[in-house]
């Protein structure tokens, strides 16, 4: 099937530029809450796929963390064969089309893309998502046969990304699979995080439905640590192994006075409201939100950029992204960052806000920021901000949105004392195999990493599943690979 | 999606129903509350387990329609069904022999301090109980609280049953007279806060159970933070209760009113009923 014997037949001009996504203009879109980019047509897939060099290495792939086999599934565009490109993604990649759309592939597989070194690497992530929508659009779901069942049970416990990806590889191998999910739709971040307009919630329903269709079983409301317990699971209830997946959700705040004040409000909340609760759809979806006219989002990252393009489709007049450090050290995306520009977020960049202010009433009306310089580099190698003395000023607004990343959330980790975690309460697991200080229970993604990516997390899930299948075998772990 | 097996009107304004969901039953414990959802459109709220059944697999709820959710859910009937129900959530009452011990429900609040008096009872407590409504046809669970304290004492607002006060009289009297080792007060924040005034002219430890807006209740929002001692906390995991005199009352109370306007909206202009 692969695509490497392609390589000499390519009639496509290598110098061709890259073929970039049709968009809705940036002054449309900041109004509503419909996907950003329209997508490849199959046209333009193809003549994008035409600029693959079907590098044999293909060092694209030493870029993607769960290794797709980026050069053949190209290939196979490049024949028109769209329905088996997107299997042959699907054989690394589980949700292609999330992946597509939200891994930072700047960082990642185009980092390594030879295109890259003289002009503009191949648009991986958009072909990615192009044959992952084509699939989605011109055939039937695709259900593996099942396999011979094993007679073991495993709960994988948290539904984002790693989890749902550990799910699907433990139902392919015939283990009897039960997701747990603490909240009412299952997805994690991919539901009450990323925002429709950069994730569309059909895509993770679809994602959820395979799951479901593969035989795993799905239960929903289920807040571990809480209903149950891990050992009333391993014990009681006939689990033979757990998969813990279940994020890094403890928002942070600054820690500055009037933090508490109404109108401040986590980007975990507010996005929460805008997503899971769908409050843009208020009053009709019930759960409100605060609108705000002046809007004052803080933090780099790409809950920031979440966060202040949410409340500028929401209506507010002005939304402010402050933030420490320069433009140059903002961890968000690079395409996020130049989305929200163009839809017109002002950012303010080396400020850092102090305190924010009461308007007698309760509610915020403004927040006084400080200015910063560079000064020396600190242990991540970034220029450290340092307040500028003397420079205080305010900027009026009636909605606060810090976004300053989050920790761990204990509240399951608390009733399991014999796992270990470490001292910011991340679950301590064994790297290649996410084996934890429990025998049978197994941990990845973000509670594991601290808030990373979805890739990651669904690399961390396909391990975790590689692994409960070998201890499953022999109900048995060789304590010597647990070097932690 | 979970059963309402039994609904009864408490008054006017307040209901009970006994909702189906065993593994909750099972876990329940005096303190605990649970999160619903009514229906697809709706928010999620939360409300105390009042009690519950590990028989027959229910947790009991008193709620009172303030607003469009538990206005909505006023209207659901026996069989009906929750779209969502989470829960056990919150630390479990701490519970021990204290001695002496003044269990105050006000309004509403008369349904969560009714498992806790009972668990107090149960550990060895003397318990006298203070419930207060504004008049008797809001007054319920009377003979209930009864039966799990040494002494019951009712007041109304507007004297229609038991002596016309407000809880803090009699709670004041009788800090006079004895001893108390513990207090606990539920009801609406006004009442926790006079509550706590009147507790700490004698020293008497308080705890609250704090009523704060949610969404998630596992951690996750920080939507539900309140101050205590000075230290931002997390209603839903840290609490609901705390040492109420501790805790920021003007706070709460404030942030209670956040999505006041935003609530007012909904109320006129939204489906209101919600449907289901
Ligand atoms: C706003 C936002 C934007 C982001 N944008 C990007 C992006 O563009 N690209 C990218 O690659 N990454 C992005 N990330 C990061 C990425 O989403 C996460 O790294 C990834 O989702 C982690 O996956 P996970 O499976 O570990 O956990 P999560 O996705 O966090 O899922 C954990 C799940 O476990 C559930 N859970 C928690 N506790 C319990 C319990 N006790 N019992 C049962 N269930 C429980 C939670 O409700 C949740 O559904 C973003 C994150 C956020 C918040
Ligand atoms: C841990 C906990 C346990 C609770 N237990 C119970 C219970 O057993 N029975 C019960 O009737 N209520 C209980 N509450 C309060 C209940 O959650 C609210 O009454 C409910 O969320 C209001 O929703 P609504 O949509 O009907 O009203 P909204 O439209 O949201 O609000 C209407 C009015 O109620 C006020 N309000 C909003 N949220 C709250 C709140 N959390 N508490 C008090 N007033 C509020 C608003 O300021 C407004 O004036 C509890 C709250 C918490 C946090
Ligand atoms: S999964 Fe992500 S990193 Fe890997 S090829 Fe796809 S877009 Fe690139
Ligand atoms: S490195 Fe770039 S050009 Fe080479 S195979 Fe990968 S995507 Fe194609
Ligand atoms: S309700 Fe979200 S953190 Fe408590």
């Amino acid at each position: 099937m692969g695509g490497n014997d392609m390589e000499t037949k390519t009639e496509e001009k290598k110098t061709k530029s890259r073929v970039e996504m049709r968009e809705q203009p940036p002054h449309v879109r900041a109004r509503n809450f419909q996907e950003v980019p329209y997508g490849y047509s199959p046209d333009e897939a193809f003549e994008e796929a035409g600029r693959c060099l079907s590098c044999k290495k293909g060092p694209c792939r030493e870029g993607c963390p769960v290794g797709v086999d980026i050069p053949g599934f190209i290939g196979l565009i490049k024949e028109r064969r769209y329905l088996d490109a997107s299997w042959k993604v699907k054989e690394r990649n589980a949700l292609p089309a999330v992946c597509g759309r939200v891994c930072p592939q700047e960082l990642q597989c185009e980092s390594h893309c030879l295109m890259g070194i003289k002009g503009k690497p191949v648009a991986i992530g958009n072909l990615e998502r192009f044959v992952a929508d084509y699939e989605a659009a011109n055939s039937d779901m695709k259900i593996p046969q099942r396999p011979k069942p094993t007679g073991r049970k495993v709960a994988v416990i948290g539904s984002g990304p790693g989890g749902l990806t550990c799910s699907v590889d433990l139902a392919n191998a015939g283990h009897q699979v039960t997701l747990f999910e603490a909240l009412h739709k299952p997805g994690g971040v991919l539901i009450y995080g990323i925002p429709e307009f950069r994730l569309p919630k059909a895509i993770v329903e679809r994602e959820v439905e395979y799951i479901s269709r593969l035989g795993v079983d799905l239960v929903r409301n289920a807040v571990i640590g809480k209903l149950y317990t891990i050992d009333e699971l391993m014990n009681g209830r006939g689990y033979d192994a757990c998969f813990i997946c279940i994020g890094a959700g403890l928002p942070m705040f600054l820690g500055i006075p009037g933090e508490n004040l109404n109108g401040v409000c986590s980007a975990n909340e507010y996005l929460t409201r805008a997503n899971l609760m769908k409050a843009y759809l208020f009053p009709e979806y019930e759960t409100p939100i605060k609108v705000g006219k002046r809007v004052a989002v803080l933090g780099g990252g790409n809950v920031a950029m979440d966060s202040a393009r949410v409340a500028l489709r929401l209506g507010a007049e002005k939304v402010y992204l402050i933030y420490r450090r320069s433009g140059a050290e903002m961890p968000a995306r690079k395409a996020e960052v130049h989305h929200a520009r163009e839809e017109g977020i002002e950012f303010v960049l080396l400020t850092n806000p102090t305190r924010f202010i009461d308007d007698g009433k309760g509610n915020v009306c403004a927040v006084e920021c400080i200015k910063m310089e560079l000064g020396e580099p600190d242990e991540s190698g970034r220029r450290r901000p340092v307040p500028v003395k003397g420079s205080e000023f305010l900027i009026e607004i009636d909605v606060a949105i810090p976004a300053l990343g989050t920790r761990a959330n204990p509240i399951l980790t608390k009733t399991v004392p014999d796992i270990t975690v470490n001292r910011s309460g991340y679950i301590v697991a064994e790297e290649g195999t996410g084996m934890t200080s429990k025998p049978g229970v197994f941990a990845g993604g973000d509670i594991v990493t601290g808030s990373a990516t979805v890739i990651l997390a669904m690399g961390a899930g396909r391990r975790a599943a590689n692994a409960i299948n070998d201890y499953l075998k022999w109900k048995h772990w060789d304590m010597r690979n647990n070097g932690n | 999606m979970y059963k309402i097996l039994k609904k009864e009107d408490l008054s006017e304004q307040i209901t009970l129903f006994d909702i189906e969901a065993r593994d909750i039953a099972r876990k329940a414990r005096a303190g605990n509350f649970f999160i619903l959802r009514t229906h697809e459109e709706g928010e999620r709220i939360p409300l105390t387990i009042a009690d519950y059944d590990r028989g027959r697999g229910t947790i009991t709820t008193v709620f009172q329609k303030v607003g469009r959710t538990t206005h909505h859910l006023g209207t659901f009937k026996e069989g009906d069904f929750i779209t969502d129900v989470i829960g056990p959530l919150g630390n479990d009452s701490h519970i021990e022999n204290f001695g002496r011990v003044v269990c105050v429900g006000g309004g509403v609040g008369i349904a969560p301090v009714y498992p806790i008096a009972r668990a107090l009872k149960e550990a060895g407590n003397k318990v006298t109980s203070i419930i207060g409504a504004r008049s008797k046809s809001i007054l319920f669970w009377e003979e209930k609280m009864r039966s799990v304290s040494d002494d019951l004492i009712i007041t109304t607002d507007d004297g229609s049953y038991g002596t016309k006060a407000v809880v803090t009289v009699p709670l004041q009297d009788i800090l006079n007279k004895e001893k108390v080792d513990l207090v606990v007060a539920i009801g609406p924040a006004v009442m926790m806060k006079f509550v706590c005034k009147t507790t700490a002219q004698y020293n008497v430890k308080t705890i609250v159970s704090l009523n704060s807006i949610m969404i998630d209740a596992t951690g996750m929002c920080g939507g539900c933070r309140v101050e205590v001692g000075g230290e931002t906390k997390y209603t839903c995991v840290d609490g609901p209760e705390f040492d109420g005199h501790a805790v920021d009352f003007d706070l709460l109370m404030k942030r209670l009113q956040a999505y006041l306007p935003e609530e007012h909206t909904a109320m006129c202009g939204g489906r209101g009923n919600g449907g289901k």
